[in-house]
């Protein structure tokens, strides 16, 4: 079977939805959104769906304090009749060592300059904001009041069920197989439930994106990489902030619900596609969390779980539009934080596939900047 | 489906499906039949069933029953979802290998 289309996304994830929503909302009418397996299931739906202001470099801070924005307002934009539980009690970002207090004194310099409500605050004011912390070797930390929280699997039903209504084709079970050219030029995906024509075809795959590039020639640098998280039971309110330390390279957030969720970054982890659970991990998590939060150490984990990171060299996403293959888009590489950028990354996309003027210049996010060695090195990534 | 003896406000009575989460049957058919969703894996993570404590032990196969009547295909036939570690919930305290003093 073979159909036409006027746009065509690949991937059911925050990224892709977000995108195929702003597609139809600026007018398109034929959008197809094609997810191998169902919504969310990929990264999103694995994330731990934090969204902090608190960025090292001008794009990324940029990028979060208006998505941020947005998602204050999202349930009376798509007309959500669910609530995403938005979650706004602030991100501790912990510094351990001298070198670490220098670098958030020259992150909350760029943030003040972009409007950003962060703050150095003492030990004594981190206890007053988690008064269960373990104070030792902490020389401080940055707050940001306005960063948070919300559910990933309904932020990504409100764009899906909002990009439905205006008209947009949600195909689930469906993998795309192959990118049809004409010349040079895109002109359609093989999948495997039949063709689909289209002259732009936006690639929103998370890492699966550099296999859906080589379908076309185009070698992306985007690299898988697992990271793995977990969930307690849940409990009454402890906590208000996420806390995070770079130095143990942790996260730790209760999320409206009571659970408490908790995931770290393995620097020895291996760059490929395996997403199965370790033991190792528990232990470890379990060992850093109780030193940083000891009261945790009475909570039960109810579940595991990991999902795939899609890591560029800059540790900055790929936005933009493919030179070598007119028509064909990419939205990806997001390293860590594509879920907390998804409004306005996918209101961009559209622009941009639109052959509008984007709200934000973003040659800066093009993927010639590893030749032309342009790079935006994010330093606080876990 | 058999009874909890439950009510609702108005004293209509209700099915709990999900005991760790408290949901409802009546919930769940709102999914299946107003929204559409008759995916397992997106109705435990948009409602939650089958995520507490108990993994969906009791829930699971209510549910599946619920989508295989909807779809009208065989129970067998509904994807069952991926069994996430660990079996049992453990205490933080003793992953990290200390106390497990309460
Ligand atoms: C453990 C973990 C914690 C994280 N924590 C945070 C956080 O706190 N805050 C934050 O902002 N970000 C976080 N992230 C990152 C965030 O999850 C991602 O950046 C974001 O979800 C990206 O969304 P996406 O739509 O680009 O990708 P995905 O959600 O991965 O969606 C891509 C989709 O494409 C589909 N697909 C792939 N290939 C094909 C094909 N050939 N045909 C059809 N479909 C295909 C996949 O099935 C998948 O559903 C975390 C990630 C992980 C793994």
């Amino acid at each position: 079977m073979i159909k036409t289309a006027d746009a065509v996304v690949i991937g059911g994830g925050i990224i892709g939805c977000s995108t195929a929503y702003n597609l139809a909302k600026m007018g398109l009418k034929k959008v197809v959104l094609i997810e191998e397996k169902y919504i969310a299931s990929g990264a999103t739906g694995r994330c731990g769906a934090g969204m902090r202001m608190q960025w090292g470099t001008e794009p990324n801070a940029v990028l979060a304090r208006d998505s941020v924005a947005m998602y204050e307002t999202l349930e009376e934009e798509l007309e959500y009749d669910d609530s995403i539980e938005l979650k706004q009690e602030g991100y501790l970002l912990l510094a351990y060592n001298e070198k670490m207090v220098e670098q958030f004194h020259k992150n909350l310099g760029l943030q003040h300059k972009l409007g950003i409500p962060s703050r150095w605050v003492t030990p004594e004011e981190i206890k007053e904001l988690v008064p269960h912390i373990n104070l030792q070797g902490l020389h401080g930390a940055t707050f940001c009041p306005k960063d948070g929280h919300c559910n990933p699997f309904k932020a990504t039903d409100a764009y899906a069920q909002a990009a439905k209504r205006l008209g947009v084709e949600i195909l689930t079970y469906t993998r795309v197989t192959k990118l049809l050219k004409e010349g040079d030029k895109i002109s359609g995906v093989e999948t495997t439930k039949g063709t689909i024509l289209s002259p732009l075809v936006i690639s929103c795959a998370g890492a699966y994106t550099r296999e859906l590039g080589r379908m076309v020639g185009v070698e992306l640098p985007i690299y898988p990489e697992r990271h793995q998280i977990l969930v307690t039971e849940p409990v009454e309110k402890l906590q208000g902030p996420m806390v995070m330390s770079f130095y143990h390279g942790i996260y730790c957030q209760q999320v409206p619900h009571g659970g408490f969720i908790m995931g770290l970054g393995d620097p020895n982890e291996v760059k490929d596609y395996n997403i199965k659970s370790s033991w190792q991990f528990m232990h470890e998590m379990a060992a850093k969390i109780t030193f940083i939060l000891p009261i945790l150490k009475n909570l039960r984990v109810v579940r595991q779980w990991s999902g795939l990171y899609d890591l560029t060299p800059d540790k900055t996403q790929i936005l933009g539009a493919i030179p070598e293959v007119p028509g064909f888009f990419v939205a990806a590489g997001f390293s860590g934080r594509g879920f907390m950028i998804a409004p306005v990354v996918g209101k961009l996309m559209a622009e941009v596939m639109l052959g509008q003027e984007p709200e934000y210049p973003i040659d800066m996010y093009g993927v010639k900047r590893f030749e032309s060695g342009q790079l935006y090195v994010e330093p606080s990534v876990v | 489906m058999s009874g909890c003896g439950c009510k609702t406000k108005d004293n209509k009575d209700v099915n709990i499906i999900c005991r760790c989460e408290d949901i409802t049957l009546e919930e769940i058919r709102a999914y299946i039949y107003d929204k559409g969703i008759t995916d397992l894996e997106q109705l435990r993570r948009l409602l939650r069933v089958g995520m507490g404590p108990c993994q969906g032990r009791t829930c699971t196969p209510l549910i599946v029953r619920e989508i295989a009547a909807a779809t009208k295909e065989p129970v067998s036939d509904v994807p069952l979802t991926t069994f996430r570690p660990p079996t049992t919930p453990v205490k933080l305290g003793v992953l990290a290998g200390g106390d497990d003093n309460d």
